[in-house]
């Protein structure tokens, strides 16, 4: 084999050490924190899909928007359009929710998480993995995640729609503490969204001459610079939308009814 | 200011070997490798290591430090605490020589299966103009040192050793990446890092990034991006529809 | 036992900038290249190289040229260069540095898209091609890429990526082989499992680097233990200029685990200063008589030169190395070093911290990684470190080729190009202007043969004896006989050099080279350091010899080599060089003076008289006013 040393039959083992790893830090943090946040998560997304309480004018709760449905209370309606009739029976939301839910699912820094967190694949850096055997992303049904570009489209018009309902709280009551929590989590959806590795390579990633390209070089320096904090805007804006959410739902149920709420 | 430190050395040839217990004098300011040379000239005078430059600058020096790969001269004692023992064993991922040496081939081999630079034909030595913010991003992926602990941490190959064949490991993807990155490269790399250097074995788990001593953002700059160019060759749902149609009509006449 | 053995028709030893780039040529040439190295392919010492490689582009100022280039380069050297060496230097590196860009290096560019270039000690424009502060290691991933390049090129046309081009790495040569004059080959062993290995070519090319380990404070990696310079005198090659050793004035000195590692030039060319312990920059009382009119005397002018350099001095921090480094030995010998022996070099505050991690980063980095130091809020410690060797093999400028047929140097362990002192930057672009001219020399020598010369068998035996003599002892620790040697050489031959001492280290080695022939080495014959280092010893050893005898005969001061006894810089000696050779029973070096030719006509007519009779006698002056006047 290859550029030469010499050859003798020994060289052909590694190491033999039988500890899964010698890491003597705590490296099971990670994987751990990361699955329990996630798992909260998605408890409490299927909670929210199943509450109809998504709605008190003039606030939306994030999860259920936009609605789409004649089921929809005709004030939370996306300009009123409504194109699901009243055979749409299902929870409004999960018209909606796959394509948020998709966004994150194939995110670069979701998968890297839930990798480590949830399918120990690795678990942590220099620590064996339990699977006998790894193809990755080169096949079924991994190499799917390659979509992550058309659900990055669809999460710029998710971050519109926020940011709609949260002018339209700004207009309905711009006191309220519910406007300010849906304008805060739009910002962040909207960062989230833009920090995305995808967005970076459609800005001006794919080229290989900024220097043609001055306005496009500008705009991957600053997408560049809002990727480099991709993991920190990624959970900041999940914890942001789930908290949005439960506090209007809070609100539509009365549990909250202080002034200025 | 001197003080007597427990290590665990591994110690072997062609793979069989076990973690030997040594107890040796750390002085102010020295590195892992320092204390490995001292085991060299006091205790252990056969001890292999392999080491070079001793400044961070060759990646001569990759070993695994408290079971993290590491260069030895760039890991200061002081980041242990006095009572710690400090375990050191080989790079896990490539067969092993002797102790801390390893038989880093399989880069050799892998750098050898990339195509090298293509520059257009027209272009002559001292006629090539490029700007700064064109070459700045394959510059980064020149810092590499090749100490190849980004290809020994990556799972995909350290845990899988029968994916060595199709993976060029992080280091050579990102080799990929700097040149189709290059102004002046002409060839064309997209298909063949997805389909002959394992590009999509990669799942991002960022272990490379973590570990590389030149702080490059492998995942972030060289992988993701390549993953990127090759979802605008291959998975685009246009380009694929272009292709299916076109092999079709191919295949008709 | 079984000896492996391989044909080629030129072997390059050594696969650092010099010797990838003699190989590329060799194999460019159509010739079978092997390339054996120390190290793993592409760790060669070129690596660490920081400044960038000089070459006249004019891309930064359109008034550079070869010429302003060559007259730099004597400068530095103190005219005691080979002329033509500095000649062919001068004019090919831009073409050196050019292809570099074809085969795909990167270096930083100016604003209209050209190779950026900075300044550098010595250096009269802007001249060095660099990728921010690790230029070496551009120059070594390309040239190895480059290799690459062609092993695929081979593999397509031959079905073998290493028909043409081979790199044994890890694999130490520890004799060349000759019938009659004539180079034959070269024996040595791996590395990694001892076994020995033969080597049938009829060219060699030495590009070994240097010899800094024989002394404790260097900037040199372990590799540096002299292989080359050895190997040529025990061939029978003669080495020139073996006193001239580069002390770089910036070494670092703290913690001492880093003592000597290198903080480069670049820190003063982007505005870094000197301070002693007074906080004084004390630079500007060092400027020597003949550089008196080309540096700043106050720290205005110099502060304004960063800024406007048509119309200002440099500052006296770019001084020549050598220069630089007596200076600060001076300092710290007269009590006003820093707390751990060096002086405080200061970047932090002079350029914004932004700034000097943009410009700076591998110092950057090495700073904070290696001493907890962060440059760009306090100063850091400096003191000079062993270098480089301006000596080596005597070599014919053109081809690289040494007075043994078959044997050609270049790079570092090549002697004459950098005369007594060599100016940073220098160093890149001779490895690949005289290691591009090594591959062609051995190439067409190889075309000339009429036969192949032949090794003989005693020759092997006694190469093999040699080599395993030290697994059959059981000696002394070799590593406690080379670190003496280590402290002598940097005790007694150091920067500053007296007569008395240097006839004290000569004795020591004499010592020492007893013990070395009794030292053993324990383990087996798998990757042994302890019997590796055994074997070395033996070409410090020499090297070391070389160096003191040279030394002590040199009767003046001039570049990398001050004599505290004769401290002034001597035109008689100019004329001379010191020629360093095998006695004949082998056992010890000789040393005989040799004229230098006088340079070509059209070349001293670069210089100006002013200049000129600061360094050449009074006949040679007539000499020159007599040809002005034709």
């Amino acid at each position: 084999m290859t550029q030469t040393t010499a050859d003798s039959p020994a060289r052909r083992q590694r190491a033999q050490i039988k500890e899964r790893t010698l890491r003597t830090d705590q490296w099971w943090r990670y994987p751990l924190i990361t699955f329990i946040i996630f798992t909260a998560f998605l408890v409490y997304a299927t909670w929210a899909i199943f509450d109809t309480s998504y709605f008190v004018s003039p606030y939306h709760a994030p999860f259920a928007s936009p609605c789409l449905a004649t089921s929809c209370p005709p004030e939370s309606r996306l300009f009123g359009f409504a194109p699901f009739g009243d055979w749409y029976t299902l929870p409004p939301g999960l018209l909606i929710l796959g394509l948020p839910a998709g966004f994150r699912f194939t995110c670069y820094y979701y998968r890297k998480a839930y990798y480590r967190g949830f399918w120990l694949s690795p678990p942590a850096c220099g620590v064996n993995e339990p699977h006998s055997k790894y193809t990755g992303e080169s096949r079924f049904p991994l190499i799917l995640q390659n979509v992550h570009r058309y659900f990055f489209y669809a999460a710029i018009v998710v971050g519109l729609v926020l940011a709609i309902d949260a002018v339209k709280a700004l207009i309905g009551n711009p006191t309220g503490l519910g406007t300010w929590i849906l304008i805060v989590n739009a910002v962040l959806i909207n960062l989230y969204t833009l920090s995305c590795h995808s967005c970076r390579h459609i800005t001006a990633g794919r080229l290989n001459h900024f220097s043609k390209h001055p306005v496009r070089y500008k705009a991957w320096g600053f997408v560049s610079k809002l990727n480099a904090k991709h993991q920190e805007l990624a959970l900041i804006s999940m914890f942001s939308v789930m908290g949005a959410d439960l506090y209007v739902r809070l609100v539509a149920k009365g549990i909250i009814n202080f002034p200025f709420a | 200011m001197s003080y007597k430190a427990k290590f665990r050395v591994w110690r072997g040839e062609g793979g069989e070997g076990k973690l030997e217990d040594f107890t040796v004098e750390v002085n102010e300011g020295e590195v892992v490798l320092d204390i490995i040379h001292r085991l060299q000239a006091t205790q252990a005078p056969d001890l292999a290591v392999r080491w070079n430059c001793k400044a961070g600058k060759c990646g001569s020096c990759s070993m695994e430090i408290n079971g993290r790969p590491k260069l030895g001269c760039m890991t200061r004692m002081s980041t242990f605490t006095e009572d710690e023992t400090i375990t050191v064993t080989p790079m896990r991922t490539f067969p092993v020589i002797k102790d801390l040496v390893t038989d880093v081939s399989f880069n050799y081999q892998k750098a050898r299966e990339i195509p090298s630079f293509t520059p257009p034909s027209d272009v002559k030595p001292g006629e090539y103009r490029m700007q700064q913010i064109d070459v700045e991003r394959s510059q980064e992926f020149r810092k590499c040192i090749e100490c190849f602990m980004c290809n020994n941490v990556c799972h995909v190959i350290r845990d899988h050793e029968e994916n060595k064949p199709g993976f060029a490991g992080p280091r050579f993807l990102m080799r990929i990446a700097e040149l189709d990155m290059h102004p002046y490269d002409v060839a064309d790399r997209k298909d063949s890092a997805q389909e002959e250097h394992g590009l999509g074995y990669c799942n991002i788990t960022k272990c490379c990034t973590e570990v590389c001593p030149e702080h490059i953002k492998i995942t972030d700059n060289a992988l993701i991006p390549m993953k990127e160019r090759v979802v605008d060759r291959k998975y685009d749902p246009l380009v694929w529809l272009g292709n299916k149609i076109f092999k079709r009509s191919s295949s008709k006449s | 036992m079984e000896i492996e053995r391989h044909e080629y028709d030129v072997v390059v030893i050594g696969a650092g900038g010099a010797g990838l780039r003699a190989a590329i040529e060799a194999r460019q040439q159509g010739k079978r290249t092997a390339i054996v190295c120390k190290s793993l392919f592409g760790k060669a010492h070129t690596v660490m190289a920081e400044g960038g490689a000089a070459a006249a582009m004019g891309n930064v100022n359109s008034a550079d040229n070869w010429m302003v280039h060559f007259r730099d380069t004597m400068r530095g050297g103190k005219f005691l260069n080979n002329w033509r060496m500095a000649e062919l230097h001068a004019k090919e590196a831009p073409d050196r540095v050019w292809e570099l860009e074809a085969w795909g290096a990167l270096f930083d560019r100016t604003k209209d898209g050209k190779i950026s270039q900075r300044n550098f000690g010595g250096h009269e424009y802007p001249r060095l091609a660099h990728v921010g502060d690790r230029t070496g290691l551009e120059l070594i991933r390309t040239l190895q890429q480059r290799v690459v390049a062609l092993q695929q090129e081979d593999e397509k046309l031959h079905g073998d990526a290493e028909a043409y081009i081979k790199v044994f790495q890890e694999c130490t040569v520890t004799r060349l082989l000759k019938d009659g004059d004539a180079i034959s080959g070269a024996f040595g062993y791996w590395r990694e499992n001892g076994k020995l290995i033969l080597f049938d070519a009829p060219a060699v090319v030495l590009a070994t680097g240097g010899i800094g380990k024989s002394y404790v404070v260097t900037s040199n990696s372990w590799e540096y233990t002299g292989d080359g310079h050895a190997l040529a005198l025990l061939a029978g090659a003669k080495l020139i200029n073996m006193e001239f050793i580069q002390f770089h004035p910036t070494g670092m000195v703290w913690p001492p685990s880093v003592r000597g590692i290198l903080v480069t030039e670049s820190v003063r060319g982007d505005g870094g200063v000197l301070k002693n312990s007074d906080g004084k920059r004390f630079m500007f009382d060092y400027i020597p008589e003949v550089f008196k009119d080309k540096y700043a005397t106050t720290e205005e002018e110099g502060d304004r030169w960063y800024t406007d350099q048509a119309n200002n001095r440099r500052p006296p921090e770019l001084l020549p190395r050598d220069e630089v480094a007596r200076a600060i030995n001076s300092e710290v010998k007269a009590g006003r070093g820093s707390p751990q022996g060096g002086v405080y070099l200061d970047v932090s505050s002079r350029l914004p911290a932004t700034e000097i991690v943009r410009r700076l980063p591998s110092m950057h980095h090495q700073f904070k990684e290696l001493a907890d130091v962060d440059i760009t809020k306090e100063p850091m410690q400096v003191g000079p470190t062993c270098h480089y060797i301006m000596g080596g093999v005597e070599v014919d400028a053109d081809t690289g080729a040494a007075d043994v047929p078959g044997l050609f140097a270049a790079g570092e362990v090549s002697g004459g190009m950098h005369g007594s002192n060599r100016l940073g930057g220098n160093s890149l672009s001779d490895l690949l202007v005289f290691g591009r001219r090594a591959g062609a020399g051995a190439a067409s020598y190889v075309d000339g043969l009429a036969a192949r010369p032949k090794i003989s068998p005693d020759s092997v035996d006694a190469a093999k004896a040699e080599a395993l003599a030290p697994l059959e002892r059981a000696g002394e620790n070799p590593y406690e006989v080379h670190h003496e040697l280590q402290r002598t050489m940097n005790e007694l031959v150091g920067i500053i050099r007296k007569a008395e001492e240097v006839t004290e280290a000569l004795e020591a080695v004499g010592k020492l080279k007893e013990r070395a022939r009794g030292v053993g080495a324990v383990g087996s014959r798998i990757y042994n350091p302890g019997w590796h280092l055994s074997l070395d010893l033996r070409n410090m050893l020499l090297v070391s010899e070389c160096v003191a005898k040279a030394a002590l005969l040199r009767q003046e001061s001039r570049g990398g080599h001050t004599r505290d006894d004769f401290p002034g810089m001597s035109s008689e000696w100019r004329r001379k060089l010191l020629r360093c050779g095998l006695s004949p029973d082998g056992s010890s070096v000789t040393v005989e003076e040799k004229v230098q030719p006088s340079m070509r006509e059209d070349l001293i007519k670069l210089f100006d008289r002013d200049e000129l009779k600061k360094y050449i006698t009074e006949d040679e002056l007539a000499d020159f006013d007599a040809l002005v006047k034709e």
